[in-house]
């Protein structure tokens, strides 16, 4: 399996670390609901189909990834950045800048 | 000469003798020989015994399909198991053995199940060992009692237990064009695409390229056909663009055409060369594969197919074309197919007398007729074989009338007398790895046979893999597909051009003769054509299900020369037609793969180390290491004569009464960075960063998401966007990647960043009464003194001139500071430490020393935050802010993890002054028969040499509520019983007096 990292480009999939179901979403903090921490720990979808899921470039750039896949075909639809809006990419964007200055 | 050796012919150097020994007895071969080859020249005629009835078994193959003929390989103490003959190269010192027979090949006590015949039919194991319990000896119980027995009787080859010293690697590699199979169409594939300029790999299971232009005894552009194949290999062979790959198997074709092979590196030679690996796992991510993989010729059920002496006929074929032996003197054949007439031709050219062709159709053609003639054999059109006579080789066989419309077998049986018998029941395309690439194979009525499906990956078919089974349309289709997978225009071209015997590719629809007796289908699992109906007259109509209870295509050669036979009984039994039936599916691996070339580097010298900056000073100075994980720390540094526990006490004492040091560079380390790293930290820790002063450390516990235990620490505000976190040495990279994965998806707004300087900083833990004065002794820059550095205080200053941090923080529980340092100062350091320590009598101290003055001060380690364990268990309920929420805050409180019969942290003192194991189990009671009612068991054991006693900490149920009682220690395993005491963990200066100092 390739994963496209967004940063390094395709990858073989031992790079990457598997960190779970992309679906999940985290209560607030202080929030005591019960129901709704049991879900976020313990619950996840099992699709036949496209899955939402987050993958870490462990062996590469370390960036956490928001990856659509396929669990019958492992085809791969979408890569980005969990990070959305928050700077992994003006980060990427900087350090690969560097890179290019040094050849 | 040996007896069915030829004078010429084949591929072997008859000047080159090879000495082996098989079954302890010496032999000599050819090199080239395989052991199979060079045992039937030899005259061998048994080499093995069958997995269920114990039925003697000859060579049914010559190539990786072989189902009886299984051997073990002996190198030194190491023994690989099932290994057929036929993929066996020899080399001088070769060791091997058969298998299955008990107590000699020749004379086999389990033959007798032969004579049960029923009793081990299908399903036998299931009907007489599953199930309820009736009497002394029935179903389970019955099997438990057999169960040795029949081990023994029935298993293949035993796997040795002595360690594996050879080495294996795993390569990566990336090509455009993976041509897989090197016959002629996988020739022409490779030179066309490397015509193109593609990078091409080339790979073949055999030693030797070129298919079945080794053994074909057909012409090239008017060469012989092997001549041919070595002269396009040589063309290959100086090329920069071309990776040959012999004796590598294709085993696993996986997504985005990423394949996978084995390669036998050394297994060929006496000793591998200096660096070679015995076996090399290539990764190969291919952007077109060419599928040359040939096809694989099917057996013919009918009573007595098994007999040693009954071969399938192209292996026949290639025993006299590419080694030069003959399997018999006299040869008859029964096929259903034109093919079995070429190997008639041949055989008999090579010197064989061919006294009969049974075929099943009644009309042969013209061709086949004279090819018959050409080998002088007797033909018996529409006829079959209904028996086979002899014991350890065959001796004759029986013919008779055969109507193949109906099956039916007409007048009286006529006897032959023949040393060998060869089949041929059609042919099946090698299409494996199309198969596990992820489409479903197509039955082709014509050919009898599944055919490759349409490709939903990017390969390519050529060749008798498509089911083009003559040589001419090999060439063609191999240069086409070559082309294609390589991206160039198919272009006219002048193709080699092919003089081969004709013949007519499809064979007759016959599988099976229904005659009385024994006809196997599956020979490796004794399955045979009955178990198939028996299994359908129980009731079994899925293919699948059929697979599992009867374990037909289920063994090492998993099904290779039997599937389709038995797809075929199983579909007449059934009424339906066979691709109604269906196929399975393949899946990986095509032929067995050792584990160590999936392990690899990962094993073995090639395993990557860890070493901390002061490892070489620790050799240097008596260190014994010890292996954590993949680093190396020192566990004692004994002194002559002492045993492991002389030296830990004598080190933990000396640390205890004036100071030890102990390198602490494993620590995982990491940099908490950015103007919120404060709250961050608030966030992960069970306590509070944020309030802690610049120059400050602090001891932190985390959680898991759902309330269990994770990791502990100290960490270190040294600026005030700026923290050092310190992890235990297993967990480091667990931690980092808990912490990034916070970061980059649950609180992305967070303006923090986290970098691993594990292997920036050397650290060296200094401990004891006389600690601050041995750094006073050394550091400048700064004082040591309790104003300055107070509990958990932090200075920089320097010492022998190079900078260091200082923190004074205690695991050991004396008065203690961790030193660090850059990790390139970190021998300097360590060294300035050790001999500024020397007039106060400073050790050093390894983990063992470091594990007993921890368990004497209760500290947790990874053996009790095991992932089950939570903080209140580890009494580290008072490090749980109520002023925040924090990673596992909200699931810590459930019922099921603050109940009172949990598992809790206790100490433990032998009574019996006897030493206590890891492991052991505590009980109220000892019942040494029949141990029961476990409420806990030990995590950490040592002697103490601050309390003279052999204690431990142990997880107790309701353990604090226990402290000041009595039970007992059940370790059934080691044979240790005794009496303990239940204590608080905190066994040393409870209340710290010593370390606060
Ligand atoms: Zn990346």
């Amino acid at each position: 399996m390739l994963i496209t990292c967004p940063y390094c480009g395709p990858r073989d999939v031992i790079e990457f670390t598997y960190q779970g179901d992309g679906n999940r979403e985290r209560p607030d903090p202080a929030s005591q609901n019960f129901e709704a921490w049991n879900a976020y720990v313990y619950d996840r979808l099992n699709p036949a189909g496209d899955h939402n899921e987050i993958w870490q470039h462990s062996g590469g750039c370390r960036a956490h990834l928001k990856v659509v896949r396929n669990t019958l075909t492992h085809e791969i639809s979408s890569v980005v950045f969990t990070r959305g809006d928050h700077g992994r990419g003006d980060h990427g964007s900087a350090a690969r800048g560097k890179a290019e200055d040094k050849s | 000469m040996s007896p069915r050796r030829t004078d010429t012919g084949g591929r072997i150097d008859r000047l080159k003798t090879i000495r082996f020994t098989f079954d302890g007895a010496p032999y000599t071969g050819h090199a080239g020989d395989t052991l199979a080859s060079a045992l039937l020249a030899k005259g061998v005629t048994l080499y093995g015994r069958s997995f269920k009835y114990h039925r003697p078994r000859g060579l049914l193959t010559a190539g990786v399909e072989e189902p009886n003929a299984l051997v073990t390989v002996l190198k030194g103490e190491v023994r690989e198991p099932n290994i057929p003959a036929t993929m066996v190269e020899i080399h001088d010192g070769l060791v091997a053995i058969s298998q299955n027979r008990f107590p000699s090949l020749a004379w086999d006590i389990n033959a007798v199940n032969q004579l049960g015949g029923k009793v081990l039919s299908a399903g036998f194991y299931y009907k007489t060992f599953m199930g309820p319990v009736f009497g002394p000896l029935k179903g389970t119980r019955f099997w438990m009692f057999c169960e040795h027995f029949i081990r023994r009787a029935a298993g293949l080859g035993s796997a040795g237990s002595a360690k594996d010293p050879a080495r294996y690697e795993r390569m990566n590699a990336f090509c455009d064009v993976l041509v897989v199979g090197s016959g002629p169409a996988g020739l022409m594939a490779a030179k066309a695409a490397a015509d193109q300029g593609a990078r091409v790999m080339l790979a073949d299971l055999e030693p030797r390229f070129g298919g079945s232009a080794n053994w074909s005894d057909e012409t090239i552009d008017g060469a012989p056909a092997a001549d041919w194949a070595r002269r396009i290999v040589a063309q290959l062979e100086g090329r920069d663009n071309v990776r040959l790959l012999p004796r590598t198997t294709v085993w696993g074709y996986y997504d985005n055409n990423t394949l996978a092979a084995l390669e036998r590196v050394s297994d060929h030679k006496e000793q591998p060369g200096k660096g070679e690996p015995r076996h090399r796992y290539w990764a190969i991510r291919a952007k077109s594969v060419v599928l040359a993989t040939g096809a694989f010729e099917r057996p013919l059920v009918f009573p007595g197919n098994d007999r040693p002496g009954v071969m399938l006929a192209h292996a026949a074929e290639r025993y006299a074309n590419e080694f030069g032996v003959l399997p018999g003197e006299r040869i008859a054949l029964f096929t259903n197919n034109d093919s079995a007439y070429r190997a008639a031709v041949a055989l008999k050219k090579a010197g064989a007398a061919v006294v009969a062709i049974a075929d099943v159709r009644p009309e042969l053609s013209p061709e086949m007729r004279k090819l018959a003639a050409e080998a002088e054999a007797e033909i018996f059109a529409g006829h079959a074989v209904v028996a086979t006579e002899g014991g350890k080789a065959l001796s004759g066989l029986k013919l008779q009338r055969f109507d193949m419309t109906n099956g039916a077998l007409i007048g009286d049986a006529r006897s032959i007398h023949a040393d060998c018998l060869l089949m041929s029941g059609g042919w099946s395309p090698t299409i494996h790895l199309a198969s596990q690439a992820g489409a479903k194979a197509e039955w082709n009525a014509a050919r009898q046979a599944f055919l490759p499906p349409k490709p939903t990956q990017q390969w390519i078919g050529a060749g008798a893999f498509t089911g083009s089974f003559s040589t001419t349309e090999a060439i063609a289709e191999g240069r086409a597909a070559g082309l294609a997978a390589a991206g160039g225009q198919s272009t006219p071209a002048v193709l080699p051009v092919v003089e081969a015997v004709p013949g007519d590719p499809d064979p007759a629809p016959v599988f099976e003769i229904r005659a009385k007796g024994k006809s196997f289908v599956d020979f490796q699992h004794d399955v045979t054509a009955e178990d198939v109906r028996l299994a359908h007259r129980e009731g079994f109509v899925s293919v699948e299900h059929l697979k599992r209870y009867t374990t037909l295509g289920m063994a090492t050669d998993q099904g290779k020369s039997s599937n389709v036979p038995g797809l075929a009984i199983m579909a007449e039994a059934l009424g339906k037609p066979i691709p109604e039936v269906g196929t399975t599916r393949f899946r990986p691996p095509f032929a067995p793969v050792s584990i160590g070339s999936l392990a690899a580097e990962r094993f073995g010298d090639l395993k990557p180390e860890r070493l901390t900056p002061m490892h070489d000073w620790h050799l240097a100075n008596g260190a014994t290491m010890y292996s954590a994980g993949l680093w190396y720390r020192p566990m004692i540094y004994g002194h002559a004569g002492e045993t492991v526990e002389q030296a830990y006490v004598r080190e933990a004492k000396a640390t205890r009464e004036s100071a030890g040091i102990v390198d602490v560079s494993t620590l995982g380390k990491i940099a908490v960075q950015g103007p919120d790293a404060a709250a961050f930290l608030d966030r992960v820790y069970t306590n509070m960063f944020s309030t802690l002063a610049v120059g400050k450390a602090r001891y932190g516990l985390m959680l898991r998401e759902d309330g269990l235990a994770f990791d502990d620490g100290t960490t270190w505000r040294l600026g005030e966007q700026d923290f050092l976190m310190t992890t235990t040495t297993a967990n480091a990279g667990k931690v980092m990647q808990h912490l990034e994965y916070f970061l980059d998806v649950i609180w992305p707004e967070l303006k923090v960043h986290v970098t691993s300087v594990t292997d920036e900083w050397a650290g060296a833990a200094i401990g004891g009464p006389k600690a601050r004065q041995i750094l006073a002794a050394c550091v400048t820059g700064t004082a040591v003194d309790n104003a300055t550095l107070p509990f958990m205080g932090i200075v920089r200053g320097e010492i022998a001139g190079v900078p260091v941090m200082i923190c004074r923080l205690s695991f050991s529980g004396e008065m203690a500071f961790e030193v660090y340092s850059g990790a390139g100062h970190g021998t300097h350091v360590w060294e300035a430490l050790v001999e500024a320590g020397k007039p106060f009598g400073l050790v050093t101290y390894g983990l063992e020393a470091l594990g007993t003055m921890r368990i004497e001060k209760g500290h947790v380690t990874g053996a009790e935050i095991d992932g089950r364990t939570t903080a209140r268990d580890l009494h580290l309920d008072w490090m749980l802010s109520k002023k925040k929420p924090f990673i596992g805050s909200a699931m810590m409180d459930r019922e099921g993890l603050i109940a009172s019969d949990r598992l809790e942290l206790v100490g433990l003192i032998s009574l019996d002054n006897k030493p206590l194991n890891g492991g052991a189990h505590i009980v109220e009671e000892v019942d040494e028969a029949n141990p029961h009612g476990s409420i806990g068991h030990i995590t950490a054991c040592c002697y103490s040499p601050a309390l003279g006693k052999h204690i431990a900490l142990a997880l107790v149920k309701g353990g604090k509520a226990r402290q000041g009682t009595r039970a007992h220690v059940s370790d059934p395993l080691r044979n240790r019983f005794g009496p303990i005491e239940i204590v608080s963990n905190h066994f040393f200066d409870p209340d710290g007096s010593r370390m606060h100092g």
